[in-house]
């Protein structure tokens, strides 16, 4: 295979730089897999490291700093056969960090070449995730208080299979370059090295120093086999192939005629656990059975479980402009908690309004007409008085009468839960308390 | 009639998926995550896929990565999250990126408040890009604008390869409403153009007096370099000043001369009004309910909604406005776009009319307004 190496532009590091070593290793590896241009795409990060795409004849993606994985993470959903080489600086390392961890978690089939030199190479040699505290680098004395990472142990517990390093002066390092690519998952190869321009100016490092130093490290397994699972996106697609199509939303024919005419302004004034925003909708669905234009707010604590829930209805003959509301025509008072959270909607009520409101849930004293029921009394549990609450409305002939309810009832509903639904509505009793 | 009961981001999702999107990738927030939720049952099922990144950066960065690999990509978030996306936005606008954003904005400042709406991001979806180049915001004023400026959103970001942005609310994404999606009259699906077989293929070479470069995939036959460094047309770093200048003002005019085309926005323009309300977003539905009532008391008041906000619709806009003397401009924040309108109308009466604590502005604080001249 012929060399992928980009004749019109050969590399131009620093005399005496490691990258230029593993530029050659790479486009030697691409030789070994007998690969060609168009089956590659080289993604680089900030810095030094950011010069490699340009060097090759492949597909190049060049973007910000640290993100590099994140794009090779679309590139190779997208293009599943592609191979995606990534490669990144010590830099890129720390201000990618929570990249770094997820791809180990994914197992996506990405090679990550980390060009391992120990500073911020092209800003002037500051201190990076792997700088020795007892370097002499460009950040005065920070990098002495802090530890330096060691990538390959946070890549292994953060669940990467395939995770090694090596010397940049190391004979075999374009097969360890071929053996990360080959690996049918996330690869990252941490790979010590060199860099003249910056940081041996003022600090001591050689090819025998590096060398030394890894065979100190205690030795890295790859692939790890308690690390070893399925490539994430061919197991993605496995997953994706089992799901089922979604069908077009279902659309609500206008069969009946609504029983008040104009635009009818409805709360539901309930707490967590009630069903309120069920309701809300079924009120919705109802009004679309009668040809209304419909809107529905709901408002509820981010703690799902507890708390207060409100939904705000509209139903309208004509087009909804405003979907605030202000005096409604209709309020379900269902909790003390709900009512508390609407209590200045009462100070606007007249006597054409109309509050529903279970026993023992106090409402702010106003003008409106109030129905008092007692659910307890007809055992209808907390979870069901939204609906019962909608059953008296129908069965009251305001706002949506008895049909609109049970034909949305059945629009939203199957089986047993529509049977209780249907049989919850046709016990509920009006009967007024006071 | 029929009709499906259904909340804006729903219907984004629903648009997205009629336009030929089959990547989308986010992070939950409130209040856009049930975009995500909507793309993860509809994409898979279609081939499509749909991530959730470990945080917003990713989530736009696995779309720039699957746009640049020909896929049509979308990603939404809620105002922490766009700002993340900033440095993305600025890559997708000087790389041209194919991308729509949806920002489903919420109160801020900062994390603000999850599940308040406002419309506090208008002039940083404008701005909010290192550079400063020109975008495209659209700006949904209800369900049925959510499905139909989608369709407008991905075919504007494949024509002009740009970042589309999507300006909702918390008020129009989570509000359920009727809509009927067969009702719309759809646009044809835009797709991205390879070059002729034959023509000579530079990834940023704006050819034939096109206005944005072909687009070839990477992953195709022919290596294709993307680079978010200032390059020439051939995808390279350059150094060369003339060469900047060229493509730069290229990824301005491109957005910028084509802007007539896609100035969305409906005007309902009364004989003898004096004034006219300008607004967009949720905001509009107050304005509406004002307009016609007004309308019926025999004191009828102009009303322009954009649904295009950048680029400004001048033209339009003094058009619209010509023969009013006074422009009130309504929105959601404490005064954003009104600058715009300031800047455009020299010579009319522009009054602001502005809340940001997450209530609607009410048709009543749009009359007081209009009325107390």
């Amino acid at each position: 295979m012929p060399s992928l190496l980009n004749v019109s532009r050969p590399p131009v590091f620093c005399p005496g730089c490691s990258h230029e070593r593993i530029t050659h290793a790479l486009d030697n590896a691409f030789q070994n897999m007998d690969l060609y241009e168009d089956q590659i795409v080289i993604v680089t990060d900030i810095g030094c490291s950011g010069l490699f795409d340009t060097f090759f004849h492949t597909h190049a993606f060049h973007g910000l700093h640290g993100r590099a994985l994140t794009y090779a993470a679309g590139l190779k959903m997208a293009r599943p056969e592609l191979n995606v080489i990534v490669t990144m600086g010590d830099g890129g390392l720390g201000i990618g960090g929570a990249h770094i961890l997820s791809a180990c978690r994914r197992n996506l089939d990405l090679t990550l070449l980390i060009l391992n030199n120990f500073n911020f190479g092209m800003t002037g040699g500051q201190f990076s995730a792997t700088t020795p505290p007892e370097a002499q680098v460009g950040s005065g004395f920070l990098n002495r208080l802090e530890s330096p990472l060691d990538v390959c142990r946070l890549a292994s517990s953060a669940g990467a299979a395939y995770v090694t390093r090596c010397s940049s002066y190391a004979k075999n390092l374009a097969e360890e370059i071929e053996n990360a690519v080959r690996f049918d998952g996330f690869s990252i190869l941490d790979i010590w090295g060199i860099c003249p321009g910056r940081y041996t100016k003022r600090n001591r490092l050689t090819p025998q120093i590096i060398e030394d130093s890894l065979a100190k490290l205690p030795l890295i397994k790859s692939p790890k086999a308690e690390n070893l699972r399925k490539e994430y996106g061919k197991h993605y697609r496995e997953l994706s192939a089992g799901q089922k199509p979604v069908p077009s939303p279902a659309k609500i024919e206008a069969t009946f005629k609504p029983p008040e005419p104009g635009r009818q302004e409805l709360v539901i004034l309930g707490s967590a656990g009630q069903r309120i925003i069920t309701a809300g909708e079924i009120l919705c669905l109802a009004g679309l059975t009668a040809g209304l234009r419909v809107t529905q707010k709901n408002e509820y604590n981010i703690t799902v479980l507890r708390g207060p829930s409100i939904s705000e209805l509209i139903l309208s003959p004509e087009e909804i402009d405003f979907t605030g509301i202000v005096e409604p025509n209709v309020i379900l008072a269902l909790s003390r908690e709900g009512v508390a959270r609407r209590k200045h909607l009462f100070n606007h009520l007249d006597n054409n309004a109309l509050i529903i409101q279970a026993l023992k849930v106090e409402v702010p004293s106003c003008n409106a007409r109030i129905h008092q029921i007692d659910f307890k009394a007809q055992d209808i549990r907390p979870r069901d008085r939204a609906l019962a609450a909608l059953s008296v409305l129908a069965k009251l002939n305001k706002v949506i009468h008895l049909e609109m309810l049970q034909s949305a009832l059945k629009f939203r509903f199957r089986g047993k839960i529509l049977a209780s639904a249907l049989d919850l509505v046709d016990r509920v009793e009006t009967a007024k308390l006071m | 009639m029929a009709f499906s009961l259904m909340e804006g981001n729903e219907a984004i999702a629903r648009g997205a998926i009629a336009s030929g999107c089959r990547f989308f990738a986010g992070y939950p927030i409130t209040p856009a995550t049930t975009i995500f939720n909507t793309m993860l049952k509809l994409l898979p099922p279609l081939g499509g896929i749909c991530l959730q990144g470990e945080d917003e950066i990713a989530s736009i960065g696995y779309c720039l990565g699957a746009s640049m690999a020909g896929l049509k990509v979308m990603t939404a978030t809620s105002g922490p999250g766009i700002s993340l996306y900033s440095e993305h936005i600025s890559f997708a606008i000087g790389s041209e990126i194919p991308i729509v954003i949806v920002d489903v904005q919420r109160l801020g400042p900062s994390t603000g408040s999850a599940t308040r709406g406002a419309d506090g991001d208008i002039q940083f979806l404008r701005w909010g890009n290192s550079g400063g180049l020109p975008v495209i915001v659209l700006a949904p004023v209800d369900v049925n604008d959510c499905y139909s400026l989608a369709l407008q959103a991905f075919n504007l970001a494949e024509e002009f390869r740009c970042p589309v942005l999507i300006a909702s609310n918390k008020e129009i994404a989570l509000t359920l409403e009727n809509i009927d999606i067969d009702a719309f009259a759809k646009p044809e699906n835009i797709e991205r153009k390879a070059p002729s077989p034959g023509e000579p293929f530079l990834p940023f070479e704006a050819s034939s007096g096109r206005m944005a470069p072909y687009f070839l995939p990477i992953g195709g036959k022919v290596p294709v370099r993307q680079t978010s460094s200032t390059h020439g047309p051939d995808g390279y770093i350059t150094t060369d000043s003339d060469e900047i200048a060229k493509i730069q003002d290229r990824l301005k005019s491109k957005i910028l001369s084509a802007a007539d085309r896609f100035s969305f926005h409906e005007a309902r323009l009364e004989e003898g009004a004096d004034t006219m309300i300008l607004t967009y977003g949720v905001t509009a539905r107050a304005a509406r309910a004002v307009h016609k009532e007004q309308k019926k008391r025999g004191n009828p008041v102009s009303l322009l909604i954009l649904k295009t906000l950048w680029p400004v619709p001048e033209d339009l806009i003094r058009k619209k406005a010509v023969n009013v003397k006074r422009v009130v401009v309504v929105e959601m924040n404490l005064g954003q776009y009104v600058r715009e309108i300031e800047r455009i109308l020299p010579d009319k009466k522009v009054d602001f009319l502005g809340q940001m604590d997450g209530r609607l502005i009410t048709p009543r604080q749009i009359r007081e307004v209009i009325i107390h001249a």
